[in-house]
């Protein structure tokens, strides 16, 4: 018995130690954006809140026109959301409800995509955008993310458990196929669809190589390339206001990490079934 | 069992217009493109291409600091690989004991998950950073980012930090269907739990971890070029300009179109060598289960 109580003390303290540990990095940028020039550059560091919070914060907004950038990553991945998750739907509906010829062949051709991120393609896909005209648009930065074979992979995990005689039933009722789909299908797959808008999100938002190309002025750019122009514009010891813009820059998808727990770890449930 | 099927001989076709779009113009295309540059010779400015065989190629390979990069990324991501699975695989251990608070000690510890590689690059900059990082003070060592041989431990603690949730999200999941019945007659047997451990959670656990090899490979290769630009920009000297930033910088800051493709497709045939071992070993998942 009281063995079994002291490992139970035991993985208590190595789980804390693990949270510390891992939590210290965001916790010091907490403390340190708070503080003064003059306090973050103290020595031996202080490791207690300073009194510039309030501005520290303000000026990182105006630093590099903050606000500006968070409105563009959020149209971005709003947009590249939407588009992403309603092609993937109705590629997914196509492939797990229809017999049609050439379709081992068009699957294998989505399959053949998980070997083509965008580095490897990237110097040509980078004259494309060019030559649509599209570098510093918001179209650069979305259609290109449109097609996704792991979204369309989880909606067919998905529609393959929507039990077969909903469809003979609709048949029967004289149910059009995409009337099906949009009174059938769509609300059973209601929380798949959260986890995907989840994990795109997460994903979109903490872009960095291809908006970094893809923009040129400062109103197109997105928030994590405009931590490193913050970086670049603040003298080099103020850390103070940095680390408030790191902060402000993580929030969005912490907060929906945070909120979508439960439909985020299902979403990744599904991405390791594929 | 066999689905029921709409009778339709063109909607399938419609439904899936929208994908092949997209696939075509901005996946299949440029990578086609890309591979064809690079066997030609480029023009940095008019863009005139003469074809070259495999000058790129050898240009590359022949190139000591390309295969700095290419060693450099191949030790870059084991380390990131073996450290990032093995702390992660650790703390979902401790996760997967009964006991009170799990779901809160949960959430505190894959949270990181959530930011991103740039993030990562800002906050282990300022926490190295020579002039007063904490992490300077308290090893009582100020040149860990200024020094070639240290910056790069820096970019692999940030990195295996920045991924440790990912992994332990995964590992959790599998842990979690481990079959008690199976420890349970092992433990009949008399097995010792270490030896439990090792050859039941193990076995079961091999497949999310070929699967997390992967996952941490590409990682490692490419979603880690915004914590380097962050962090070290490939300095000090090339110690930290893994393939990724080597190809962004021929590319986007030397305009040397054609080098950039032959270092795209080298990037090519690490996915696909990756892939395909992901493929056998989802073969070999069918028969554990």
């Amino acid at each position: 018995m009281r063995q079994t109580k002291n490992k139970i003390m035991g993985i208590h303290l190595l789980l804390i130690m693990s949270v510390l540990i891992i939590s210290l990095p965001v916790i010091l940028a907490l403390i340190i954006s708070t503080q003064t020039e003059a306090q973050v550059m103290s020595y031996p560091p202080g490791l207690i809140p300073g009194t510039n919070m309030v501005n520290n914060y303000i000026a990182a907004w105006n630093g590099v026109n903050l606000g500006r950038m968070i409105i563009n990553s959020t149209i971005i991945a709003f947009g590249v959301i939407f588009g992403k998750v309603t092609m993937s739907l109705l590629a997914a509906f196509a492939f797990t409800h229809f017999e049609f010829k050439g379709r081992n062949f068009l699957f294998g051709a989505i399959l053949v995509t998980l070997l083509l991120p965008v580095p490897v393609r990237i110097v040509a896909l980078f004259d494309v955008i060019r030559s649509m005209h599209w570098i510093d648009t918001y179209a650069g930065l979305i259609i290109p993310f449109w097609a996704s074979a792991t979204s369309i992979f989880i909606l067919i995990q998905r529609f393959k458990t929507v039990p077969s005689e909903l469809i003979d039933a609709s048949k029967m009722d004289g149910c059009t196929p995409m009337q099906y789909f949009f009174k059938v299908l769509l609300p059973l797959t209601r929380s798949t669809i959260g986890a995907l808008v989840v994990i795109n999100f997460i994903y979109i938002w903490n872009q960095y190589l291809w908006p970094l190309m893809a923009t040129n002025s400062k109103e197109m750019r997105v928030v994590q390339v405009g931590i490193k122009m913050l970086m670049s514009t603040e003298s080099t010891n103020n850390w103070g206001v940095i680390m408030a813009g790191v902060i402000i820059t993580m929030i969005p998808p912490l907060f929906v990490f945070v909120v979508m727990q439960e439909s985020f770890m299902k979403g990744f449930a599904l991405q390791s079934e594929k | 069992m066999k689905q029921s099927t709409f009778d339709n001989k063109y909607l399938p076709y419609i439904l899936l217009i929208p994908t092949f779009f997209i696939l075509v113009v901005f996946l299949f295309y440029p990578a086609i493109e890309t591979f064809r540059l690079s066997f030609f010779k480029i023009h940095p400015w008019t863009g005139a291409e003469k074809f070259a065989g495999f000058y790129n190629f050898v240009k590359i390979f022949t190139n000591r600091d390309y295969l700095r990069s290419f060693i450099l990324s191949a030790f870059f991501a084991l380390i990131v690989i073996a450290a990032g699975l093995f702390l992660s695989l650790l703390i979902a251990l401790l996760l997967n004991q009964k006991i009170k608070g799990m779901r809160f000690y949960r959430s505190l510890l894959i949270w990181p998950y959530a930011l991103s590689p740039a993030i990562a690059g800002a906050l282990f900059n300022f926490l190295f950073n020579p002039a007063n990082g904490v992490l300077c003070y308290f090893t009582g060592f100020r040149t860990w980012l200024t020094n070639g041989n240290t910056a790069i431990i820096v970019v692999i603690i940030a990195a295996v930090w920045k991924n440790l949730g990912y992994n332990i999200i995964f590992y959790l999941t599998s842990l979690r269907n481990v079959p008690g019945a199976a420890l349970e007659s092992a433990s009949i047997d008399g097995a010792g739990s270490v030896k439990k451990f090792i050859y039941i959670t193990f076995a079961f656990l091999s497949p999310t971890t070929f699967f997390l090899f992967v996952m941490n490979t590409i990682y490692a290769y490419f979603a880690s070029f915004g914590l380097i630009d962050v962090l070290t920009e490939g300095g000090p000297s090339g110690s930290t300009k893994i393939l990724i930033y080597y190809l962004y910088k021929d590319f986007f800051v030397h305009s040397k179109i054609g080098y950039a493709a032959a270092e795209s497709l080298v990037l090519f045939s690490l996915v696909v060598g990756v892939t395909a071992l992901q493929f056998r070993t989802a073969g070999k998942k069918v028969h554990y289960q």
